[in-house]
């Protein structure tokens, strides 16, 4: 085991990762590389526009939204409108599992479909092909939905994806059409494309079943995309404590379970980044609360489910609750008694997405290490700060062009599930109502938190921390690991996981130990490099006859 | 199943592509670049199209792979890119200093019309092109074409930019690199090699997208082709072009700049194909073929003769790249086997005629398309009807495989699964070989799972 390492002034830290800026780039970064203090937390730079010429981790609004959001939604036929790369590219590679019930249930997620557009229809428009090929996926596959989405260049020619999709609803009567705007070019990151979504499924999903959903205890999953099976563990501790899950969004997902999602009574919030906009809007609409939770790390786990169970309020639940982490427990306790010592006092990075590089910590704090920097790749400040800078971040211009929807109590199904009192009796016991901390709060004083991480920063970071593992995407994965540290993919989970729940909590320990201990590590350096190549004293021979 | 919607009743389909056999231009014409020494891809459009491309590519190498950005935002995306493309030229040289920048752009840039010539015109006008640094372009509008008409972009730009003529003739070679895997280039140097010519090879990602781990990482691994080597392509003897498709235009264009002539050549996979090339060579440079090639030929013959039983009207189907499937269905045919569904998703009318006319001579009742709707929905329809023994192609083969229970060898690119194909080449004899194994292995392993207990065989 390594004794703690010595941790480096991350003043001197920042001014190392951006003196080889030009000036004005080095003005900009710098506002987004803060020292942390949880007590009094640093405003940090987030969610502006990426410096061109920045190698950086950053996506499109297109994967934002149907990568993330729409992309875990099994029987949706998904119709990429552009070119083919976009649709390509988006093609199964996010790990998003699903698992439909019989082997007659729709899923489309294997499938990928795009219009292909060809240069007469970025010329001459492409509306006429994307309804053709709107009506050869109803007429292949009668789906309950297709959803249109577009990418850049439609925006620039000036397709009317929305007038198109209605135009083919109608037409079929039996199959929900809806589009999305969602050209790569808005906003800074992928971020603006989680907000488009959201807004798309609120609109043209979410209400439109309004059959009373069957259970006692009766929630949505907001923000978990089932990487790796990450919803199935979710879903196995559920039934088991008697949680009914109305709707996931989007992991393991289908369209029924998100029409009918109003008739919930609470929605619990794991990756806010990405679906905190729903939480708001069914709130405002139905008077469904949310609650910021988190399944990732088995403390988290157990904690998560006791705000549900406090939220419920209902004794039997609680017990219930306790019983499975009582039973739960010991199988964690065991797993992590033996791993500790071979990772105690290691340190870790995490830059990665809009919600995991602050979940991750705590299966790092779990295991003994230390994260001694960390950062989201497409977060705004709320994630950093917590939600009660909200009200003093500017809207810029890269953002102002994102709907906001102006949503108001539904007549008939508003309905609110905890009155005034009850929401501030539940405070007074803890539980933060459509609240959100952010990370920063949960990080060490002075460890360093850097927003948009750019490749140059990262191999800076690692030459001066020097981290027992760096967390990141597949884009960083063999860079980190070519400086001989190992890299665990945080989007992917390098093709691992789930790591959500207990179990999860146990395999992720696995995968850690694995990766940080494993022997490969030490034999980077050939024999001959280490011994003076070439300066041997000749042959050291003896007979054994001798 | 996983692909369970997919039926057995093929139905015309002029609007939707499903399940594409092919990708868009930018992210050939990335991996192009890669095969030049000290130079950083650019992509010129907004975020996405990079990050998607830089990730294929990690994916299918399992390597770094850096590229930039110009980030376009909505305001660029109307405006045009220029200021961005500009502002990104600084900052690329000031922090990651490569020799070369090379800009292809996206369908966003193309789309409203940026002009990349006008526009690194003006980069170097500014001086914002350091002394001895070069920033070069490749138009990469990916509503024409694939992935593979993007890679020739780029090649043809390295060509016209970078070749001069000095007059005075260098006794070398160019061999222009169709889209082939680093370990193919890396066995075309060592066969120019023993075969004592002097090359040109571009692009060559050897040593770029296959370096070693030493614990450290370099941003520009050691291999690569040099600038050197591409300004003295204008003064090499003759180029050849492996690969109508991907190498052909920068030959052509190589002729017209500095009239190298070329003779365009199928890459050397398979026997035929691997014939021609060595041939081709031999004549050019008026050299002898050495006693290690023709028996290294002898090799693949011989275990094509030993083991056609085991191949002799086994039924394939295949998906790619035109480049690839050409000499692959050709290597097929000479093996005996039966390629009766091929498809690929990038057009072109030179590789379709080359296609039907290798079919109509050798194997008329082979399904064929490329092109638009060209992809694996058909090609999986056309395997419902027509079954096969074998599914050669990308990563994506493998949900038909499955749900059709058929041996599957991965072959082109995409492949996000495996690894192999970037140390271990497909081209030449010796890569012929190692193809026919797989194949081999592939049909035979089978044949040993399906096996009667009373048919099973010890030896085979
Ligand atoms: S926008 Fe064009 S260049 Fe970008 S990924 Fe899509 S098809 Fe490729
Ligand atoms: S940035 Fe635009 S073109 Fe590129 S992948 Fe995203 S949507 Fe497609």
């Amino acid at each position: 085991m390594e004794a703690n390492k010595i941790i480096p002034d991350p003043a001197q830290v920042r001014e190392e990762l951006i003196h080889k800026y030009p000036a004005k780039v080095a003005k900009k970064r710098s506002k987004s590389i803060v020292i942390n203090d949880p007590e009094t937390i640093p405003e940090v730079q987030a969610n502006v526009r990426t410096v061109p010429g920045i190698i950086t981790q950053r996506g499109c609004c297109y994967a934002g939204c149907k990568g993330v959001v729409l992309g875990p939604t099994r029987d949706i036929v998904n119709i990429v409108h552009g070119p083919i790369g976009c649709s390509f590219y988006a093609w199964l590679t996010r790990r998003n599992q699903t698992k439909p019930e019989t082997l007659m249930d729709a899923n489309y997620i294997p499938y990928c479909f795009s219009t292909d557009m060809q240069e007469e229809n970025i010329v001459f428009g492409g509306e006429k092909k994307l309804k053709i090929a709107i009506q050869e996926a109803y007429d292949l596959f009668h789906p309950k939905s297709i959803a249109i989405f577009s990418t850049c260049p439609v925006g620039l020619i000036g397709d009317d994806v929305h007038a198109a999709a209605r135009e083919m609803k109608e037409k079929f009567g039996d199959c929900n059409v809806f589009g999305f705007s969602c050209e790569g070019y808005r906003g800074v990151s992928q971020s603006a494309g989680h907000h488009i979504a959201n807004n798309g499924v609120f609109k043209h999903m979410v209400g439109r079943d309004n059959t009373p959903s069957e259970g006692k205890f009766k929630l949505n999953l907001l923000g978990e995309y089932n990487i790796g099976g990450d919803a199935f563990e979710i879903e196995r501790i559920f039934e088991k404590v008697g949680i009914t899950l109305v709707a996931s969004f989007s992991g393991n997902s289908t369209v029924g379970a998100i029409e009918n999602s109003h008739t919930a009574d609470l929605n619990v919030i794991l990756c806010h980044r990405s679906i905190n906009y729903m939480g708001d809007m069914m709130e405002t609409k139905y008077g469904i609360p949310w609650m910021k939770i988190n399944f990732v790390g088995a403390e988290s786990t157990a904690k998560s489910l006791r705000k549900i169970g406090e939220y419920f309020g209902d004794e039997e639940l609680k017990a219930r609750i306790e019983a499975v982490i009582a039973e739960e427990a010991p199988k964690v306790k065991a797993v992590i008694n033996e791993i500790m010592p071979r990772t105690k006092g290691k340190t870790a990075m995490l830059f990665v997405g809009g919600s995991r590089a602050h979940h991750y910590q705590d299966l790092f704090t779990e295991l003994g290490m230390t994260t001694v920097a960390a950062g989201y790749e497409f977060a705004h400040r709320d994630d950093y700060e917590g939600r009660d800078v909200l009200p003093g971040i500017k809207v810029d211009a890269d953002s102002k062009n994102i709907e906001e929807l102006k949503i108001v109590a539904d007549p008939e199904f508003y309905n609110p599930r905890k009155t005034e009192a009850e929401l501030e009796a539940l405070k007074e016991k803890g539980l933060e109502i459509n609240g959100y901390e952010g990370m920063m709060k949960q990080m060490t004083k002075k460890s360093l938190v850097v927003d948009d991480l750019s490749h140059y920063e990262s191999e800076k970071l690692i030459e001066i921390y020097k981290p027992d593992i760096f967390c990141a995407g597949i884009k960083e994965k063999y860079v980190v690991q070519k400086m001989g540290i190992p890299l665990k993919q945080l989007h992917s989970y390098d093709y691992g996981g789930p790591y959500t729940g207990f179990e999860g909590a146990i395999n992720f320990y696995k995968d850690i130990d694995r990766m940080v201990n494993n022997p490969v590590w030490k034999l980077i350096k050939a024999p001959w490099e280490t011994a003076g190549n070439g300066k041997g004293a000749g042959l050291a021979a003896s007979y054994v006859t001798q | 199943m996983l692909l369970r919607h997919t039926s057995k009743e093929v139905k015309v389909r002029e609007g939707l592509t499903i399940n594409p056999a092919k990708t868009c231009q930018p992210i050939g014409a990335m991996y192009a670049a890669l095969g030049i020494h000290g130079c950083l891809p650019h992509s010129h459009g907004s975020q996405g199209c990079c990050s998607y491309h830089r990730s294929t590519l990690t994916r299918h190498y399992k390597e770094p792979v850096m590229a930039a950005t110009s980030s376009f935002t909505e305001g660029a995306s109307v405006f045009g890119g220029q200021a961005n493309l500009l502002a990104a030229i600084d900052t690329i040289f000031a922090v990651y200093e490569p020799d070369i920048i090379a800009v292809h752009s996206t369908c966003l840039s193309e789309t409203i019309g940026d002009d990349l010539q006008q526009m690194t015109k003006k980069a170097k006008d500014d001086g914002k092109i350091p002394e001895g640094k070069y920033v070069i372009y490749a138009s990469t509008p990916s509503f024409i074409g694939s992935h593979v008409t993007g890679y020739a972009n780029m090649v043809t730009g390295m060509a016209t930019q970078f070749a001069e003529s000095t007059g005075v003739k260098k006794s070398q070679f160019n061999i222009i690199a169709g889209w082939m895997e680093p370990s193919d280039m890396r066995e075309i140097k060592r066969l120019a090699k023993v075969m004592g010519i002097n090359i040109v090879l571009f692009p060559d990602t050897s040593d770029v997208l296959d370096a070693p781990q030493t614990g450290k990482h370099v941003f520009y691994p050691k291999g690569g082709t040099t600038v050197d080597e591409l300004k003295s392509s204008g003064d090499s003897i003759a180029s050849l072009a492996l690969g109508s498709v991907s190498a052909e235009p920068a030959a052509i264009a190589l002729e017209k700049k500095c009239k190298v002539p070329f003779e365009t050549l199928d890459i050397p996979i398979g026997l035929s194909a691997t014939d021609r090339f060595i041939m081709a060579i031999s004549k050019v440079a008026g050299v002898t073929v050495p006693e290690e090639v023709t028996a290294d030929r002898g090799r693949l013959v011989d275990i094509m003769c030993d083991m056609e039983q085991y191949l002799h009207g086994k039924k394939v189907a295949l998906f790619g790249d035109p480049d690839q499937l050409l000499p692959l269905t050709e290597f097929l045919l000479d093996l005996s086997m039966k390629p009766v569904h091929i498809v690929s998703g990038t057009p072109g009318q030179r590789f379709e005629k080359q296609m039907r006319q290798l079919l109509d001579e050798r194997s008329p009742e082979t399904n064929f398309k490329s092109g638009l709707q060209a992809d694996m929905f058909l090609l999986h329809q056309w395997m419902k009807n027509e079954p096969v023994d074998l599914l050669i192609g990308n990563t994506y083969g493998k949900y038909m495989a499955r749900d059709e229970d058929i041996p599957f060898i991965r072959f082109g690119f995409p492949i996000l699964d495996r690894i192999g194909h970037s140390y271990f080449p497909n081209i030449g004899y010796g890569g012929s070989l190692r193809l026919l194994e797989k194949i081999l292995n592939a049909i035979m392993d089978r044949q040993d799972r399906d096996a009667l207990e009373e048919k099973f065989e010890l030896v085979m």
